[in-house]
């Protein structure tokens, strides 16, 4: 199909049915290993890759809509394509290539679900997540954004035979349905009146304050539950570590995106002018999210969940992102909410690198060494270089540390939290700086967790012998995560011109392109008048120069002579790995200090104990007041309806006698009236 | 804020300190250093007083400092310090929240005092009504110390420190308060010491201890 | 760039680096005279590190190569901080990095150390790399909202630019400043293992923070990990000046005369400051672990005060 450089929509169309088609053909040799594992996902990472080519270069074009005569007769499929729309297909495209490579290296028979219906699966899932991105009416939207729940949901289960996998799964099913339910109400309140539900009638109608203001309340609270901002991130920590870790990353790195993508979309798009109040909902709650998550990730002891509570946290800053942006924008003060918007779109796609990486790291690790638990790993570096040093990458990225990527969107985001001091209201001036230290409390404790992971799985002593068997992942998975690896390096050295592209798309959403300030390009300026500026390619060739420089004076001078013997570990003789730091110890400052947040059970030994155990069991205390009741009213509410059932058939007469008799005398009192 | 007179900045500073002795105070374990802040913080009193009188000329401010000094500096202050070493209380028991946890509590309170003040502010017809915030603040502080506190000294000087807050405030906004007026609260602030002294020492006598939380041992139903 | 501005980077990095251990002599020598002990010679700490220098690296069997680039990586950014921080002048480098860059500087070279230090797999290692992390997060908010008071006045982050701005203002009594130079100074004796959170001098494994992770390395790793510490209190000390005591730096387009100005008021900034850091720490004693968190509160207390200050009075 030939691509008009132009009007890249109908190739991105055509990029995402090809993977449909990869899907679908999956489905044809379903138990091959190779057929799908060597073809197939490699396809499906080639077709990723000219996604994010085709909307990159779609980046700098009009927008353009189609409409597809799919669906029912009367209600096609409006689509359309726009820069912010070009932005996240490319996170999109370019994030499932890492990962379809990875992927075909690690699906392996006899795990659950054969590897050809995993891969149409897969395959679905990513089409339905394009199809969100592209969709311009609410029947298009709900459709994609359906598809994506139920094929995640099917690839959460893929090991189905284990009951905590389908209670897992289960769990995500409900949370991302109650999600849904609020955005069909939300769109019901779009429309306005119109009862046409094409987001060009949503744009068009304007809507009575209160109205917009429910629209806004329904869109955060369907997005939050996608997204997983507390309390609806129950289903996270559940659902990623059921899922095989290509899976998890896909929902991790992209899936959570389409939350935000949806958020502004609604938000800037279709309401058009929100009011500034409405922004600190979600600056908020995504704050709030973002500590409860990072402090929950601190103290997991299965590496998986680790890293699920701390997309909690991520996408808790990047709503809070959004939600800054939203009070800017509210009291006029433009420029600054672009900005703001920039942050959190860069935060997205940073996470979406980041995150991938990490969860494909545990991928890498669990098939080696078939463990989850932080307590049986350890001292992985030696046994696997490689995924150990690419994972060391992504570590360093998401813990926020300059020069990667992590560090430039949470640079950007306190920078705007730094203007916020000017808002002209009366008590936000003072309460937004405050906001900035909670970020730069969650970075730092991203730093603390960060550390943790890496250490307790990577560094150290192997806590179980049977470590010493593990290998290497292969080729394949190799590259995919150097591809990941290389997204990471490369957004964080080139600020400046991902800000640039970030800038059109923010100030097209927004309304208002802010100025280009002059400046070279290796040095990233946001604000023209601000004076502010960062050029990490400098101070690394900096620091590269320093450390070389150093590492040869000091061989020259002195000597480089090296001698190995047991660890001094200051003269204790005995030094086994039971004597290292364990995952629960590396999480007992945060338990000790953030202890009201925890549900925290103890089993202690007794003094009588033959085999004395000791063990801490840290819970969700959302879980206790808000999900468990919930769950029993829906019971009681449950069984007070089974009363209905009666089993008789002389009832069930009865109810139809009751219902004609009603019917009747509604027909009766309406009619002599008409 | 280049061309700031001294004076204005010496009355900034007094009111900050004040802030920050309140904050001391909330997270301060022991007793005695308790009462040594009370008489600090009577002390910016005098001197910021002192130096609002001179500014502006008014002799019944002068009366006020003297009036202040006496009583909040050294009659007060000697009172509770004799107390505690009668009644032998020198350390505080726990608080009832953690002490962080009170220290943000408290900032959140000095951010909503500083916003409720703002338009009243605006009213005043004083160079110093901007410390009117600080004032509010002051009180709304000593009010968290009161209940976050167990035993009844400390509760004690949390009344005490609130009465401080009052006056800051009086003098801010309206360059003190009548003379009539000061005297009745000085002599009431006196007499309700006096009283609170002796049922300090009922308490302690029936109770063995001023840890307040055994007065709720007194309840119609258990 | 001009050549001047180049000669004038390279003069700043080098007279940090040689100046470092100098500085950490000198808070000793006063500690020891505070203390009525007879003090060291002031330049025992670069004798200490000479002598390490001519050490056989010892390393533990299981030492990975993490372990081994680590001090180069620490000492690395400790140099890269010190470029970027106007000491003596305005620097070009300035321009690369701000306020919140240098705090993810040393983020980056905390979280090597940690990491170091779990490489080996110890118990005092782990322990120490846990505890330097927590110490950590807790200190990075409150530095944040120093330099946000610091940029709240300046209407920038970027240290040259606050400087020139503090240094400008008509001299007076600005209390919010003042609660902020006391909050960064709380956070520099948490950051730089200093008394009360930790004792620099100890031998008590189980006390230590800092020296903890420090324990498995020997001669030229541990030399460059220890020089990497002296910088980073030099570093520490440097932004504090930038922030509070901006006098005396040379702006960006004076010349030599302003440069020659420069060092000897640098010098004196640093004496008085070593002093102080000597009083602070003789009249405090060191704090429990899980007290340390109250401490930082206290300095993120202070920070935040500083700015509701500036907010509410304008000073």
């Amino acid at each position: 199909m030939p691509v008009d450089l132009n009007a890249p929509l109908p190739a991105c169309l055509a990029l995402i049915g090809a993977w449909a088609l990869i899907g679908a053909a999956g489905l044809l040799r379903p138990s091959s290993v190779r057929f799908a594992g060597r073809t197939l996902f490699p396809l499906g990472a080639i077709v990723g890759l000219g996604l994010a080519a085709v909307a990159a270069v779609g980046l700098a074009r009009p927008a353009e809509q189609v409409v597809l005569a799919i669906g029912l007769p009367d209600l096609p499929f409006h689509l359309r394509r726009d820069a912010l729309a070009s932005v996240f297909l490319v996170m999109l495209g370019a994030a499932a290539a890492g990962i379809s490579l990875f992927a075909a290296g690690y699906f392996r028979r006899g795990e659950g679900t054969p590897p050809g219906l995993l891969c149409f699966q897969y395959h679905l899932f990513l089409a339905s997540m394009g199809l969100v991105l592209l969709a311009d009416d609410a029947y298009a939207f709900m459709v994609a954004w359906e598809s994506m729940a139920l094929a995640s949901y099917f690839l959460v289960v893929s090991q189905h035979r284990i009951p905590e996998i389908r209670r897992a799964g289960f769990l995500y099913f409900v949370v991302a349905h109650v999600g849904a339910i609020s955005l069909l109400l939300c769109f019901g309140v779009l429309q306005g009146g119109s009862w046409l539900f094409t987001f060009d009638a949503m744009r068009a109608a304007s809507l009575a304050p209160g109205a917009a203001t429910l629209a806004f309340a329904l869109a955060l609270i369907g997005f939050g539950a996608k997204a997983g901002l507390v309390p609806l991130h129950v289903w996270l920590p559940e659902a990623h570590p059921a899922a095989p870790s290509p899976v998890s990353a896909l929902m991790s790195g992209v899936m959570l995106k389409t939350a935000v993508y949806g958020t502004l979309r609604v938000t800037f798009d279709l309401l058009g002018e929100p009011h500034w109040s409405w922004g600190l909902v979600p600056l908020a709650v995504g704050l709030g999210s973002a500590f409860y998550g990072v402090v929950f990730a601190a103290v997991q002891t299965d590496m998986k969940r680790l890293l699920a509570y701390s997309s909690v946290e991520n996408l808790g800053l990047a709503f809070a992102g959004v939600g800054l942006a939203i009070v800017f924008h509210g009291v006029g003060m433009r420029a600054l909410a672009v900005l703001a918007t920039i942050a959190a779109i860069y935060h997205c796609v940073n996470h979406a690198f980041m995150k991938s990486l990490l969860f494909l790291g545990t991928g890498a690790v669990l098939h080696a060494t078939g463990e989850r638990n932080l307590g049986r790993l350890g001292g992985l570096l030696r046994r696997m270089p490689w995924t150990a040093w690419i994972v060391l990458v992504g570590v360093l990225a998401i813990a926020g540390l300059p020069p990667l990527n992590g560090f430039v969107s949470e640079w950007l985001l306190l920078q705007a939290f730094l203007f916020s001091s000017e808002v002209p209201v009366n008590f936000i001036d003072m309460l937004l700086p405050l906001c900035a230290a909670v970020v730069a409390l969650c970075a730092a404790l991203a730093g603390y967790v960060m550390v943790k992971f890496y250490g307790v799985i990577f560094l150290g002593q192997p806590r179980e012998a049977a470590l010493a068997r593990a290998h290497d992942c292969g080729w394949l998975e190799r590259l995919g995560m150097l591809w990941l690896a290389a997204g990471c390096i490369a957004l964080g050295l080139f600020p400046a011109q991902v800000v640039a592209v970030l800038g059109e798309v923010a100030g097209g959403l927004l309304g208002e392109v802010p100025p280009r300030p002059a400046a070279p390009w290796w040095l990233l300026v946001p604000l023209p008048d601000r004076e502010a500026s960062y050029g990490p390619l400098a101070f690394l060739l900096v620091a590269a120069a320093v450390i070389v420089v150093t590492a040869v004076v000091v061989r020259a001078v002195y000597h480089q002579r090296v001698r190995r013997s047991a660890a001094w570990d200051c003269g204790f003789a005995r030094l086994d790995a039971r004597m290292q730091d364990t995952a629960e110890g590396f999480g007992q400052p945060i338990r000790n200090i953030f202890q009201p947040f925890f549900r925290i059970q103890r089993e202690l030994p007794d003094p009588f104990d033959a085999e004395p155990r000791y063990r801490v069991t840290v819970g969700d205390r959302i879980w206790g007041y808000a999900y468990v009741p919930l769950g029993a009213l829906v019971r009681r509410l449950a069984d007070l309806a089974a009363y209905v059932q009666r089993g008789r058939i002389a009832t069930y007469l009865l109810y139809s006698f009751l219902t004609l008799l009603t019917l009747l005398a509604l027909v009766l009192w309406n009619g002599p009236r008409s | 804020m280049n061309t700031v007179a001294w004076d204005l900045q010496l009355l900034n500073l007094f009111a900050a300190l004040l802030l920050l002795l309140s904050f001391a105070m909330l997270s301060q374990r022991r007793i005695v250093s308790l009462v040594n802040l009370l008489a600090l913080q009577g002390l910016m009193l005098w001197a910021a007083t002192l130096l609002l009188a001179w500014r502006t000329h008014q002799g019944h401010l002068y009366m006020s400092a003297a009036l202040t000094f006496g009583l909040k500096v050294v009659l007060l202050p000697w009172l509770l310090h004799r107390m505690i070493r009668r009644l032998k209380v020198y350390w505080e028991t726990e608080p009832v929240i953690n002490p962080a946890a009170t220290m943000l509590v408290g900032v959140l309170i000095v951010i909503f005092s500083f916003g409720l003040a703002q338009p009243i502010a605006e009213l005043a017809s004083t160079t110093t009504r901007s410390a009117l915030g600080i004032a509010v603040s002051v009180i709304l502080l000593a009010f968290l110390m009161m209940i976050t506190r167990r035993k009844a000294l400390s509760q004690v000087v949390g009344f005490l420190s609130m009465e401080n807050g009052l006056f800051f405030g009086a003098m801010s906004a309206t360059y003190g308060m009548p003379m009539v007026v000061e005297l009745g609260v000085a002599l009431d602030v006196l007499v309700a010491m006096l009283v609170l002294g002796v049922f300090f020492f009922q308490i302690r006598e029936q109770f063995d201890s001023l840890d307040l939380h055994h007065l709720e041992s007194l309840r119609e139903r258990d | 760039m001009e050549r001047t501005a180049i000669l004038t980077q390279l003069l700043e990095m080098g007279a940090a680096v040689a100046l470092a251990p100098l500085f950490l002599g000198w808070v000793t020598q006063c500690r020891a005279w505070l203390q009525n002990r007879s003090a060291p010679p002031v330049w025992l700490p670069y004798r200490a590190i000479r002598k390490l220098f001519h050490k056989d690296a010892v390393l533990a069997q299981d030492a990975s190569p993490l372990f081994r680039i680590a001090p180069y990586v620490v000492f690395g950014t400790m140099v890269v901080a010190a470029a970027i921080i106007p000491s003596m002048s305005t620097l070009p480098l300035n321009r690369a990095a701000d306020a919140i860059a240098l705090v993810g500087l040393f983020a980056t070279a905390r979280v090597f150390m940690s990491l170091a230090a779990m490489d080996v797999g110890t118990a005092f290692g782990t322990f120490g790399a846990r505890r330097e992390m927590m110490v950590g997060f807790l200190a990075e908010p409150a530095l944040l909202m120093v330099i946000f008071v610091a940029s709240l006045i300046s209407q920038s982050t970027a240290l040259p630019v606050i400087s020139e701005a503090l240094a400008t203002q008509a001299l007076g009594l600005y209390p919010s400043l003042a609660f902020t130079a006391v909050a960064f100074t709380l956070v520099l004796l948490a950051e730089n293992a200093r008394i009360p959170v930790d004792n620099p001098a100890t031998h008590l494994e189980l006390t230590m923070i800092h020296e903890a992770m420090l324990l498995e390395y020997s001669a030229r790793h541990l030399a460059l990990m220890e020089w990497a510490a002296a910088l980073k209190l030099f570093n520490y000390a440097c932004i504090g000046f930038a922030l509070f005591l901006p006098w005396g730096l040379a702006t960006g387009a004076a010349g030599p005369q302003a440069l020659a100005l420069a060092i000897p008021a640098l010098l004196a900034k640093l004496a008085v400051a070593g002093l102080g850091i000597a009083v602070i720490e003789t009249l405090s004693a060191k704090l429990r672990v899980f007290r340390v968190p109250e401490f930082l509160a206290a300095a993120f207390l202070f920070a935040v005060l500083g700015m509701l200050v500036h907010q509410l009075l304008g000073a």
